[in-house]
């Protein structure tokens, strides 16, 4: 039986060099990987290996600055972290956390890590037509007689 | 209000762009930057990585003789600066500043004012609160933050000014400077974001643009801001002064 392994074997020296199968298998990767969208500008406000490890730090520091002491740098602001990753709709509208396309939806939702930041937070910036929508919500206060 | 001619008085180069923004005499003192946004003085403007400080106590006063009933400008500018929408429930949907009619069972006389969070300094929320997410900035503002509160509503039982309201619903399109979400307890902020920016309360802007003036924002603790000569010139009270927590928030002509 040593003939079927030398076939054997040769078949796997055949697929594992450089041959069209083993070429096709390197192009596209079997393991599906995030693809987040590119935010405006150079770079982020660090490194990007950086910012991929430690966000959430710089947002934890932020978060407490701004609500307690009032600090409203822009640097580490969640507001300008949406602002720069806004992503576009259909309708050339930034997409909400709501959307798969969002920013920060499409690396969350592949590593399984819930956020609760949008449940609260806007996240997306506010548009204009969206602005104007506001302003007649149609709220009225009790206690107010009618005119 | 006599305040508000000593303030005409005060400064009469730019009586012009006054006309045009309207009868802002609350806003005379400060710096005009563009319509609706102003610094409240230089010696308060703040950098925006500076704190907020204990030598700013931020301090409003209401003058119910002026307060027109069945005007609501206030309530309506908070609702649309701070993204709050009613669900038909009036018993549970937020309310940060609402109007109340006094009447006079005697008398029949009615008055109306806004009550809002009182800003108080010694403040019963803060003093109950599990968590400390209950909290008095050092300039005096009485806030929520939201991440640490866990919605017990035990300061919402603890304020005598029934001024907070708890969010009881899902919410999307929150605006960007005025987070809120289900299951935390909420209450006027003073418009922190504005003031934190060299501005002014939504519902002090609106009520001088589109109503009578009968508010003035500023600096408690600055003998020569408005606010203080206003409550220097004539008499005011605080709402259960009696309780001792001292409110930011005082009222002429109760």
């Amino acid at each position: 039986m040593g003939w079927v392994k030398f076939i054997t074997g040769l078949v796997l020296v055949v697929l594992l060099s450089g041959t069209d199968v083993g070429s096709a298998c390197a192009q596209e990767s079997r393991v599906p990987v995030p693809k987040p969208p590119k935010g405006k500008g150079e770079q982020c406000v660090r490194e990007t290996s950086f910012m991929r490890a430690n966000h959430m730090n710089l947002l934890l520091h932020q978060r407490d600055e701004t609500v307690q002491k009032g600090i409203r740098t822009k640097k580490y602001s969640l507001r300008e972290c949406i602002a720069c990753h806004a992503v576009n709709g259909k309708d050339g509208q930034p997409v909400s956390y709501e959307d798969p396309k969002n920013f920060c939806r499409s690396c969350h939702e592949y590593v399984a890590v819930k956020l609760d930041c949008f449940e609260c937070h806007a996240s997306k910036p506010p548009s204009k037509k969206a602005a104007a929508a506001n302003s007649e919500n149609g709220y009225r206060a009790s206690g107010v007689l009618p005119q | 209000m006599s305040s508000k001619h000593n303030q005409l008085s005060d400064d009469n180069a730019h009586s012009a762009r006054r006309r045009f923004l309207g009868q802002v005499g609350v806003l005379a003192a400060g710096i005009s930057l563009a319509p609706g946004v102003t610094l409240n003085g230089i010696a308060e403007a703040r950098e925006a990585d500076q704190p907020a400080s204990d030598k700013v106590r931020w301090g409003l006063l209401v003058d119910a003789t002026r307060c027109a009933e069945g005007c609501d400008a206030c309530v309506r500018a908070c609702a649309d600066e701070n993204g709050l929408s009613g669900h038909g429930r009036p018993e549970t949907d937020a309310q940060w500043i609402r109007k109340v009619t006094l009447r006079d069972p005697k008398t029949k006389a009615t008055q109306s004012l806004p009550v809002m969070c009182q800003h108080c300094a010694e403040p019963p929320c803060v003093d109950v609160c599990p968590t400390g997410a209950s909290f008095k900035r050092a300039d005096g503002i009485v806030l929520v933050d939201k991440h640490t509160c866990i919605g017990c509503r035990y300061c919402m039982m603890a304020c005598p000014y029934k001024a907070r309201s708890f969010v009881h619903e899902t919410l999307t399109d929150q605006k960007p400077h005025t987070p809120r979400g289900k299951g935390t307890v909420e209450s006027c902020t003073f418009c922190v974001h504005r003031i934190d920016a060299g501005g002014q309360p939504a519902c002090v802007e609106a009520c001088s643009k589109t109503a009578t003036g009968a508010m003035i924002f500023g600096n408690l603790n600055d003998a020569n801001s408005t606010l203080s000569k206003a409550l220097a010139d004539h008499p005011s009270s605080r709402i259960r002064a009696d309780l001792g927590t001292d409110p930011g928030v005082r009222y002429r002509g109760l």
